[in-house]
């Protein structure tokens, strides 16, 4: 087992490299032996030197471009020049509260959804013809009624965390085992308590799946919703960068949002593991 | 005077003409062990929901201790066909949840102990603090026992608890709470599949015929001694008499059982004049 475990991780380190030298040659500058010297001379004028920055940018320069961001994430000089920390930390926070705002709807609608037939079938159509609206599609109306861009993120967050919640919840509430609201009933549980020591726990994976694929939703949906508002944020950096023609700045951006969508997605798995059981 | 009195029981369900089961009476006295056999379909099950209070019957009467019973309580425990052990929780926790909801005022310490006693009553002082996958069956089962009998109900509902077991297992189960039944002059109700479980146990049993229509046929009144234990039981033979009464009764005479004018069912009293080895009952 422990054998297979760092077999893997070599392969993944010689993919790695390969992948690596395959960037770096096909990012190699051409010989151009036949250019003439005012051909030369031309290009350094038009700041082409002989470096020949115009292509796609060779893997060195990527480095180059992590060192520097990385050596000063928290620098701040005006609007279009502040650190990747900094850009991360407006994106997170309107990650954090959209989603915080979803979980406070999803969760006690879920749970009347999942003990209320009655509620289910009354909701359900309105839940099956907005959930596949694209979160951004609701950006011009939240621009429109909330005059906020900062707000409109922070919607367009909430719309779309709410729906894989919502359901979720709503099924796990729907099927808890009768056998345990039996024991709850003989035992005269009083329906609060019920709602908190049984049906909780016992849907709580369920719930914390929704919850996990709405935080996956959510960052993919904030790179985009802040390319359109702009202002701050990943999505705005890596907009701004593509307007600068700064592919290596992109690259590294490209690079931050997996990361960091790899984490947030670690943390949810973290804390499904913790409310699972086994019967 | 009844613990339990149960009056013209019937159950059917929408779309059905014929009810499941009908005229069903019989009675059960304070500290009394009653099983109840029959045929898959005939409504034990719901017989014993309606006395738990988590289904209703069609018709008729469920009195317990001079009040009617209407939706489940704490004076009743069940132990459910599928122990239903909340798996989130240790084995005390589930028990202690029980406790906890008995006796809400009670301390942290007070319920502990009191999940605790039981616990080690049914002989898992070794395993407080596993969750239930954990446990082999039986002992999840000893779990589901233990949880029922530590709010000190004044009935135990039991719903096959041992058919999931295997015989070896059910065999050591079927003592300790015969035992603790013993000890705690519980009353009982149980169902049961189990020819042999249901003579080593009760004091009586009731046996169902088919459904639809089914009803109680006949009560046969366990003639044993209270004294009996798995050991010696088969020495006796009176013992084989009131199993082949009641083997008979399930093979053949379940289908058909004879007509009965009055609501009662009669009692039989199977290997009465038979000298047994056991003392014989009081």
């Amino acid at each position: 087992m422990k054998n297979e475990h760092w077999k893997s991780l070599l392969l993944s380190v010689v993919l790695f490299a390969l992948f690596i030298a395959v960037w770096f040659v096909a990012t190699l500058p051409k010989e151009s032996g036949l250019q003439s010297a005012e051909q030369d001379e031309y290009a350094a004028l038009m700041g082409k030197g002989a470096a020949k920055s115009g292509g796609f940018p060779p893997p060195q320069e990527i480095g180059k471009a992590i060192v520097t961001h990385l050596s000063d994430p928290f620098k701040d000089n005006g609007p279009n020049d502040k650190g990747m920390a900094i850009q991360l930390g407006h994106s997170l926070g309107r990650v954090g509260v959209g989603f915080a705002l979803a979980i406070l709807v999803a969760l006690p609608i879920g749970f009347a959804i999942g003990m209320s037939p009655l509620l289910h079938r009354a909701l359900d159509p309105f839940i099956q013809v907005l959930k596949p609206i694209s979160p951004l599609a609701w950006m011009p109306l939240a621009l429109y009624t909330i005059k906020d861009s900062d707000l409109s993120g922070i919607f367009v967050i909430f719309i779309c965390s709410l729906w894989p919640m919502l359901i979720n919840t709503a099924f796990g509430v729907a099927n808890v085992r009768k056998d345990w609201l039996n024991v709850a009933r003989t035992l005269e549980v009083r329906p609060l308590r019920k709602a908190l020591t049984v049906i909780l726990p016992a849907a709580a994976p369920t719930i914390l799946t929704g919850m996990r694929i709405s935080m996956g939703i959510a960052w993919l949906v904030i790179v985009a919703a802040e390319m359109l508002v702009g202002g701050t944020g990943v999505g705005y950096f890596v907009w701004n960068e593509w307007n600068n023609l700064a592919l290596p700045n992109v690259i590294f951006a490209i690079l931050v949002i997996g990361v960091v969508g790899m984490i947030l997605d670690r943390c949810f798995a973290g804390l499904q593991k913790l409310v699972s059981y086994t019967e | 005077m009844s613990f339990l009195i149960v009056e013209n029981l019937a159950k059917s369900y929408p779309g059905n003409d014929a009810p499941v089961f009908e005229n069903v009476n019989f009675s059960i006295v304070k500290g009394e062990f009653v099983c109840i056999i029959g045929h898959s379909g005939c409504g034990k099950t719901t017989i014993l929901n309606a006395l738990a209070g988590l289904e209703t019957a069609t018709s008729g009467n469920l009195i317990m201790d001079g009040r009617e019973v209407v939706g489940p309580g704490l004076d009743r425990g069940v132990v459910f066909q599928g122990h239903a052990l909340m798996p989130w929780m240790s084995v005390i926790e589930n028990v202690k949840f029980a406790v906890r909801s008995r006796w809400p005022d009670w301390s942290k310490q007070e319920i502990e102990a009191q999940a605790a006693k039981y616990l080690e009553m049914v002989g898992l002082g070794q395993a407080l603090y596993k969750k239930p996958s954990m446990l082999s069956g039986g002992m999840k089962q000893r779990v589901g026992i233990a949880r029922a009998f530590a709010i000190q109900p004044k009935m135990l509902l039991l719903d096959e608890p041992f058919g999931a077991l295997d015989a070896l297992t059910r065999g050591t189960i079927q003592d300790e709470l015969l035992n603790i039944v013993q000890a705690t002059a519980q009353t009982v109700f149980m169902i049961t599949h189990d020819v042999d479980e249901a003579i080593l146990l009760s004091d009586r049993i009731l046996l169902m015929s088919n459904g639809p229509r089914a009803r109680i046929a006949e009560i046969v009144e366990v003639t044993l001694p209270r004294s009996r234990t798995r050991h010696d039981m088969h020495h006796d033979p009176r013992y084989y008499r009131i199993r082949n009464h009641l083997v008979d009764f399930l093979v053949s005479r379940s289908k058909d059982p004879k007509p009965v004018d009055e609501l009662q069912p009669p009692v039989v009293r199977p290997g009465e004049d038979e000298p047994g080895t056991l003392p014989f009952a009081a």
